[in-house]
C-alpha cells in the first residue's frame, strides 16, 4: 500500500501524530495526544518566520485536530492569512482550511472577502475555482453584493469548469437569499443553452429549485427540457459524459425531476413528455445501478404527471422488477415506487402482496420502515386491524424514540380514521399509550378523552355509553400495571372519574380505591395525582347528587390529608375542593358537578355584562370609572393587552410582555379591575337562588379554574370519528366560535337541505369490513384493495359524508358476511327484508329536517332480497351504483372511476368539508331554540350560570393553554 | 442538495467530514457519532439506505457504502436520487483509487487534504459537479501540477513507508 505522500510534504511529526492517534487504546488517550498536539501547535504557529512549507503543514494539522472534534480556533487567523499567499498551493490550502473552519457569519470573513474579490479576477483559473469554492461556503447575505458582479462576469469565462462553478455559486446565492439574485434569473435560462453540456447540466440545479417554487413561470422551458432529455437519452452527448454506459445519467435524473414538477396537474404539458418518457423506459438498463436510478426517477415522474395508462403500465412493470430483485436497494426503491403508483391505481399493489410482506419481514430496518410507510398509505377500513397491529408490534420492538413516536402517531391516526369497532379502538389506543404514551403528543391524550366523552356520535347514546364502559373496563384491568406512561394515566383517571360509575357496574368505593392506588403508586407525578384527586371528587359528587351517602375510604382520606399539605398548590387546592364538595348537599353538588357534562358548552360572556348593574351602583356611589390600561395617561404601555390589536401598527415599540396572552381572559378581566375576586358574582337578584347559593361557598366557587386539564370544549375537533354528537357540543362548536354575536352565524344559510348532503354512511362494523377468517396476512392486507378507502375527514368535528363505493359493496357481498351484518339504522322497521348493508342509510341524528321515511331506503329494501339470494351477483353493484349516483355527485364519481381512489378520496374529503357547514347549520338551526336565549341579550342569569359552569368545568380561560383559544377565536 | 459527506472507519473515527451547511464542531462530532451508531448496527447484505430524519432533521436521507475498513456516507435531501447518490459514492471511491492506486485507509489519513480536493471536484456547494472519475482525475492532476510549478519552495517528500514496517 504505497502511499502517494510525495509532494505533500508531511513531516515526521505529523506522521507520528496520526500514528499515535491511530494506536490510541481509548478515547481518553486520544484526547491526551490531541491536547498535547494543540499545545505544540499553539506555540509553534506564532513563531516568527515560519517557512511556508511548515506553515502549510501546521494548518493541515489544525484541520485534522478539528476533524477529531477539538477546538482549533486559535489557528483560524493563520488559515485566513494563508489565503492571501501568492503560491497556489498555499492559497488553496488556506481556502480549504477556512471553508472547513468558518461559517458565513464568522468575524474573520470580513478579512477574506477582499482576497476573494481579487482572486475571482485572477488570470489563473485554478485560483478562480478555489475562490468560487470559498464563495459558496463563506459568503452570506450581506457580502453577496461584494462578489456578485465578479461571479456574474465569470459566467462568460472561457473555461467551462469556471462557468459551471459560477452557475453553482449563483445557485448558492439564490438559496441563501433569493432576493439578491432575482435580477439574474435570466442568466440561468441563458446558460441552459451553453455549448458545454456540463454547464447546461449545472444550470438544471438552480432551475429545478426555481421551478419548484413557481412552476408557471417556467412552463415555456418545457419544450427545451424535453428536447434536451431526448438528445441525452439518444446519446447525442460526447462519450465522456457516459457513466457506466449510461449517457449523462445525472443530467437525465435532474431533467426527470424537473419534468415531474412541470407536468404535475397539467395535462397538456404532460402529453408533451409522454414520448420521451416512454423512450427512456424502453431503453432503460436495469442491470446497472445507475440505470435503475433513472428508471426509478422515471416512475416518480410518471406518477406525478397527468397519468397515461401506457406509461403507468411500464412503470408498474419496472416496479415489479424492483420488487422481485434480490438487491435490498432495489426492493427499497420498488416499495417506494409502489407507494407512488398506488396513489394513482391501487390495484397495482395487488400483484405484489407477497413481495411486500417479504419486505415487511425483512431484517433490514430501512426496508421495513419503508414498507410500513407504504402500508400506511394503503390502509383502509378493510385492513386497518392487521396493519395497525403490525405497526404496534414493530413500535414495541424498536428503541429509536424518534421513530417510535412517529409510528405511534400514525397508529393513532389510522385507528381513529378507520376503527372498525369501539372495542378495537379502545384496545388499540391502550396498546399505543402503554408503549409510547410518553412519546406521543399530549394532545393525542386529550383527544382520546374527548372522543370517549363525545362518543363516535352516531345518533344513539347506547353506543356511546358502550364505548365508555368498554373503556372503563379495560382501564380498570390495566390500571394496576407498573410503569404506565403519565399521559395514559391521565386519560385513565379522567375517564374513570367521568364514567367509572356511570353504568353502575362498579361501585363508587371500588373506583375511588383504584384511583387512590394510582395516586399512591405515582407519588412523584403531580399531574397524575391531580387527575386522580379530581376524578375522586367527581365520583363523590355524582354519588352525592344521586342521593347516596359518601363515605371516604380510609386510604382516600389519608390521601386527601396528605395532599392538603402538599407543596404543590394545585394539589392542595384540589384536595380542599374535594373536602368542600363532600360537605355540600345534593342540589348544590349537582350544580357544581353535573353528570357527564364534560361536553357541555360553556358560554363565556366576555363583556361581563352581568356586572354592569353592579358597576353602575358603584359609580353612583362615587367610585371612579374604569379607565382601560392603555388609555391611562402617564403610564407605560406595559401589559397593555388592548394594544395587541394594534400590534402590527406599533411594532416599533418595545414589547415587554413575555407571552401572547389569550384574549378572552384578558378582556374578561379588564373591565373590572377593582373588583376583588369574591365580588365577581354578587348580583343581588333574589330570583337566582342557585347562583346565590353558589356564592355562599366561596371556597369552591371562587377557586378559579378547578380543572386546568381538560378544556376540550370549543376546541376544533382534530380527529375522532366525525360526528354529529347527540348533545349540544357539536352545535356549539359552530356557535361558540363567536360567542358574542354567535347566533347570526348559526342560523345563517342553514337552508341547504341536509338530506341532499346526507350521503349514505358506510357501516363501520367489523363484521362487514373484514372477513372473519384472516387466512393469510396477504389476504387481509390486500383483500379489498380494489375497494375504495374511506378516510373520515378528521379536521372537522362533524359527521363526514361518507361515500360508499360499489366496489366495497361487491366485495362485501362476495365475502358472504352480509348476513351477519347488523343493520344499524333505527328505521329497520321500515324495511321489508333484512337489508344487506349495502347502502346502509342512516338517519340524521337530529332528524327534524329529515323525512321520516327515506325514499332511498325503501329502494334499498327493494333490492335487498335480490342480493341476498344471489350473493355473487355482480348486478347488485350496479343498482347501488345508480342509487349512489342519485344520491350525490360525489359518490357517483367515486364508484365510476375506480382507479383514482386517491383523488377521489381528497374530493370526498373536500366535499365532506363543504357539506359540514351545511350540516352544522342544520344542526345549529335545530338547536337554535335552545341556544338563542342563552346567548342573546344581557340576560344576567344565563350569563351567571354559564360563568359558573365555566369555572366548574375548568374552561375559564386562564392562559395556560393559549392554543386552545386560538381555535376558539378562529 | 447534498448536506454532508463523511468518511469514517469501522471504529467510528472520522476520516473526513464535510458539511455543506455550517455545523459547529461539537455538532459535527455528535452527528458523526450518531451516524456511526446507526451504521455499525446494520447487518451485511442489507440496503445502503438509512432514513436520517432522527439525526439530521426532516427530509433527509443517508446513503452509505462500506469499503474494507471505511464507511463512506452521503447525507442529502429529497431532491436527490438515492441510487444516484450510491453511484456518486462509487465515483468518489473510484477517483480516490485512481489517485492513490489501490486506496486504503492510510492513504486518506495522511492525505486527507487531497481527499478534500477530489471531493471538491465532485461536489460543489452541495450539488453534483462532476460524475466522471477520469474528468475529476484530470482536474486534480492539473491542480497538483500547477501547485507544484507555482510553488517555489521545494517540499521535502516524505514517504509513509518508513513507519509501516
Amino acid at each position: 500500500m504505497g502511499s502517494q505522500g510525495g509532494g505533500w510534504g508531511l513531516s515526521k511529526e505529523f506522521l507520528d501524530l496520526v500514528k499515535s492517534i491511530g494506536e490510541a487504546r481509548s478515547k481518553a488517550e486520544e484526547d491526551r495526544i490531541v491536547l498535547s498536539e494543540i499545545e505544540i501547535l499553539r506555540r509553534r504557529i506564532i513563531e516568527p518566520d515560519i517557512p511556508k512549507r511548515k506553515m502549510k503543514e501546521y494548518i493541515i494539522r489544525l484541520v485534522y485536530i478539528e476533524m477529531l472534534g477539538h477546538d482549533a480556533s486559535f489557528g483560524y487567523i493563520h488559515a485566513v492569512k494563508m489565503t492571501h499567499d501568492d503560491s497556489l498551493l498555499l492559497k488553496r490550502t488556506g481556502y480549504l482550511a477556512v471553508t472547513l473552519f468558518l461559517n458565513e457569519d464568522h468575524d474573520l470573513i470580513i478579512l477574506i472577502v477582499n482576497t476573494i474579490q481579487k482572486d475571482l479576477k485572477s488570470d489563473n483559473y485554478l485560483v478562480v475555482c478555489a475562490a468560487l469554492t470559498a464563495v459558496c461556503k463563506l459568503i452570506n447575505e450581506e457580502t453577496i453584493p461584494a462578489v456578485l458582479p465578479q461571479v456574474v462576469e465569470l459566467l462568460g469565462h472561457q473555461k467551462e469548469a469556471v462557468r459551471k462553478k459560477a452557475i453553482m455559486a449563483l445557485h448558492r446565492f439564490h438559496q441563501r437569499s433569493p432576493s439578491s439574485v432575482t435580477h439574474l434569473i435570466s442568466h440561468f435560462r441563458k446558460r441552459l443553452c451553453d455549448n458545454d453540456p456540463g454547464v447546461m447540466g449545472a444550470t438544471l440545479c438552480p432551475l429545478s429549485d426555481l421551478i419548484s417554487t413557481d412552476v408557471n413561470a417556467y412552463k415555456d422551458l418545457l419544450i427545451s427540457f424535453v428536447s434536451i432529455l431526448k438528445q441525452v437519452a439518444e446519446r447525442r452527448l460526447p462519450k465522456s459524459y457516459d457513466y457506466h454506459q449510461m449517457p449523462a445519467p445525472f443530467i437525465q435524473i435532474r431533467l426527470l425531476k424537473i419534468l415531474a414538477l412541470l407536468g404535475s396537474g397539467d395535462k397538456h404539458a404532460s402529453e408533451n413528455m409522454y414520448t420521451v418518457l416512454g423512450d427512456i423506459f424502453r431503453k432503460g438498463d436495469s442491470s446497472s445501478n445507475i440505470g435503475n436510478a433513472i428508471l426509478y426517477e422515471c416512475i416518480c415522474c410518471v406518477s406525478s404527471i397527468y397519468p397515461s395508462s401506457k406509461l403507468l403500465d411500464a412503470a408498474a412493470e419496472v416496479t415489479s422488477k424492483f420488487l422481485k430483485s434480490e438487491s435490498h436497494n432495489l426492493k427499497y426503491m420498488g416499495i417506494d415506487a409502489l407507494g407512488r403508483l398506488i396513489k394513482i391505481n391501487p390495484d397495482i399493489a395487488e400483484g405484489h402482496q407477497l413481495a411486500v410482506i417479504d419486505c415487511l419481514e425483512d431484517p433490514d430496518d430501512t426496508l421495513k420502515r419503508k414498507t410500513f410507510e407504504l402500508l400506511y398509505k394503503m390502509t383502509k377500513s378493510s385492513n386497518v386491524e392487521v396493519i395497525v397491529d403490525r405497526m404496534i408490534d414493530y413500535m414495541i420492538s424498536i428503541t429509536d424514540n424518534h421513530y417510535k413516536a412517529e409510528i405511534a402517531s400514525r397508529c393513532v391516526e389510522l385507528a381513529e380514521q378507520f376503527a372498525p369497532s369501539n372495542h378495537w379502538f379502545i384496545q388499540t389506543m391502550n396498546r399505543v399509550f402503554e408503549h409510547a404514551g410518553d412519546l406521543v403528543n399530549i394532545k393525542v391524550a386529550h383527544n382520546l378523552m374527548r372522543l370517549i366523552a363525545e362518543g363516535f356520535g352516531e345518533d344513539d347514546n347506547g353506543e356511546d355509553s358502550q364505548l365508555r364502559s368498554s373503556a372503563v373496563e379495560s382501564y380498570l384491568r390495566i390500571i394496576g400495571e407498573p410503569k404506565l406512561p403519565s399521559a395514559f394515566l391521565q386519560v385513565i383517571c379522567w375517564v374513570l372519574g367521568e364514567y367509572g360509575t356511570a353504568d353502575e357496574k362498579y361501585s363508587a368505593s371500588y373506583i375511588t380505591g383504584k384511583l387512590c392506588d394510582v395516586a399512591e403508586a405515582h407519588s412523584t407525578d403531580d399531574i397524575v395525582k391531580g387527575y386522580a384527586v379530581t376524578a375522586i371528587m367527581k365520583i363523590c359528587a355524582f354519588e352525592i347528587a344521586a342521593g347516596r351517602r359518601v363515605e371516604l375510604l380510609s386510604e382516600c382520606q389519608s390521601l386527601i390529608d396528605e395532599l392538603s399539605a402538599s407543596h404543590s398548590t394545585d394539589l392542595q387546592q384540589r384536595a380542599y375542593e374535594l373536602q368542600a364538595v363532600l360537605g355540600l348537599d345534593a342540589q348544590a353538588v349537582e350544580r357544581i358537578m353535573p353528570l357527564d357534562a364534560s361536553c357541555e358548552d360553556i358560554e363565556v360572556d366576555i363583556n361581563l355584562s352581568f356586572l354592569s348593574a353592579y358597576v353602575q351602583t358603584s359609580l353612583e356611589n362615587g367610585a371612579r370609572p374604569y379607565i382601560p390600561e392603555d388609555e391611562r395617561s402617564g403610564m407605560l404601555n406595559i401589559g397593555s393587552f388592548r394594544s395587541e390589536d394594534q400590534r402590527e401598527a406599533s411594532t416599533h415599540a418595545l414589547r415587554f410582555e413575555a407571552y401572547e396572552v389569550p384574549k378572552p381572559s384578558v378582556r374578561a378581566k379588564s373591565p373590572v379591575p377593582h373588583a376583588p375576586s369574591t365580588d365577581l358574582v354578587p348580583v343581588p337578584e333574589p330570583t337566582y337562588v342557585q347562583e346565590v347559593q353558589a356564592t355562599s361557598f366561596p371556597s369552591v366557587y371562587d377557586a378559579g379554574p378547578m380543572e386546568p386539564k381538560l378544556r376540550l370544549d370549543s376546541v376544533q375537533k382534530k380527529w375522532g370519528r366525525p360526528t354529529y354528537s347527540s348533545s349540544a357540543p357539536s352545535a356549539s362548536n359552530s356557535s361558540s366560535q363567536k360567542p358574542v354575536n354567535g347566533v347570526t352565524q348559526v342560523d345563517g344559510p342553514g337552508t341547504t337541505s341536509s338530506q341532499k348532503r346526507d350521503v349514505p354512511l358506510s357501516s363501520r362494523r367489523s363484521q362487514v369490513e373484514i372477513s372473519p377468517e384472516k387466512q393469510k396476512l396477504a389476504a387481509s392486507l390486500f383483500g379489498g384493495s380494489s375497494s375504495k378507502s374511506e378516510r373520515r375527514s378528521s379536521s372537522t368535528g362533524q359527521k363526514t359524508t361518507r361515500v360508499n363505493s360499489a366496489a366495497v359493496k361487491k366485495s362485501e357481498v362476495v365475502t358472504g358476511t352480509v348476513t351477519s351484518a347488523e343493520q344499524p339504522s333505527k328505521k329497520a322497521a321500515a324495511l321489508q327484508s333484512p337489508p344487506p348493508n349495502l347502502l346502509d342509510f342512516e338517519e340524521q341524528p337530529t332528524s327534524s329536517t329529515t323525512p321520516t321515511v327515506d325514499p332511498f331506503q325503501q329502494l334499498e329494501g327493494l333490492y335487498g332480497p335480490n342480493e341476498v339470494s344471489s350473493s355473487v351477483d355482480h348486478g347488485a353493484g350496479r343498482p347501488s351504483d345508480l342509487l349512489t349516483m342519485f344520491d350525490t355527485p360525489t359518490s357517483d364519481l367515486t364508484s365510476s372511476t375506480t382507479n383514482l381512489s386517491q383523488t377521489d378520496m381528497s374530493e370526498t374529503n373536500l366535499l365532506s368539508s363543504f357539506s359540514n357547514p351545511t350540516n352544522s347549520n342544520t344542526q345549529g338551526g335545530n338547536m337554535g331554540t335552545q341556544a338563542v336565549p342563552l346567548k342573546k341579550g344581557p340576560n344576567t342569569q344565563d350569563a351567571l350560570e354559564k360563568h359558573a359552569l365555566a369555572r366548574q368545568v375548568g374552561v375559564t380561560p386562564s392562559g395556560k393553554n393559549p392554543n386552545l383559544f386560538k381555535d376558539l377565536l378562529g | 442538495m447534498i448536506r454532508a459527506v463523511m468518511v469514517m472507519n469501522t471504529q467510528g473515527k472520522p476520516r473526513l467530514a464535510k458539511f455543506y451547511d455550517y455545523m459547529p464542531v461539537e455538532k459535527q462530532q455528535e452527528l458523526i457519532r450518531s451516524v456511526f451508531g446507526v451504521l455499525c448496527s446494520r447487518a451485511e447484505n442489507v440496503s445502503n439506505f438509512v432514513e436520517a430524519n432522527s439525526i439530521f432533521g426532516p427530509d433527509t436521507q443517508l446513503v452509505y457504502k462500506h469499503y474494507a475498513t471505511l464507511y463512506f456516507v452521503f447525507v442529502f435531501d429529497s431532491s436527490e436520487n438515492e441510487l444516484a447518490m450510491l453511484d456518486l459514492i462509487q465515483v468518489f471511491v473510484e477517483t480516490l483509487d485512481k489517485c492513490f492506486r489501490n486506496v486504503c485507509e492510510l492513504d486518506i489519513v495522511f492525505n486527507f487534504s487531497k481527499m478534500h480536493m477530489v471531493l471538491n471536484e465532485i461536489i460543489f456547494g452541495g450539488q453534483v459537479l462532476e460524475t466522471s472519475s477520469s474528468e475529476v482525475m484530470k482536474a486534480v492532476e492539473e491542480i497538483t501540477k500547477l501547485e507544484k510549478a507555482s510553488n517555489a519552495i521545494s517540499l521535502v517528500p516524505k514517504s509513509v513507508s518508513s513507519w509501516q514496517s
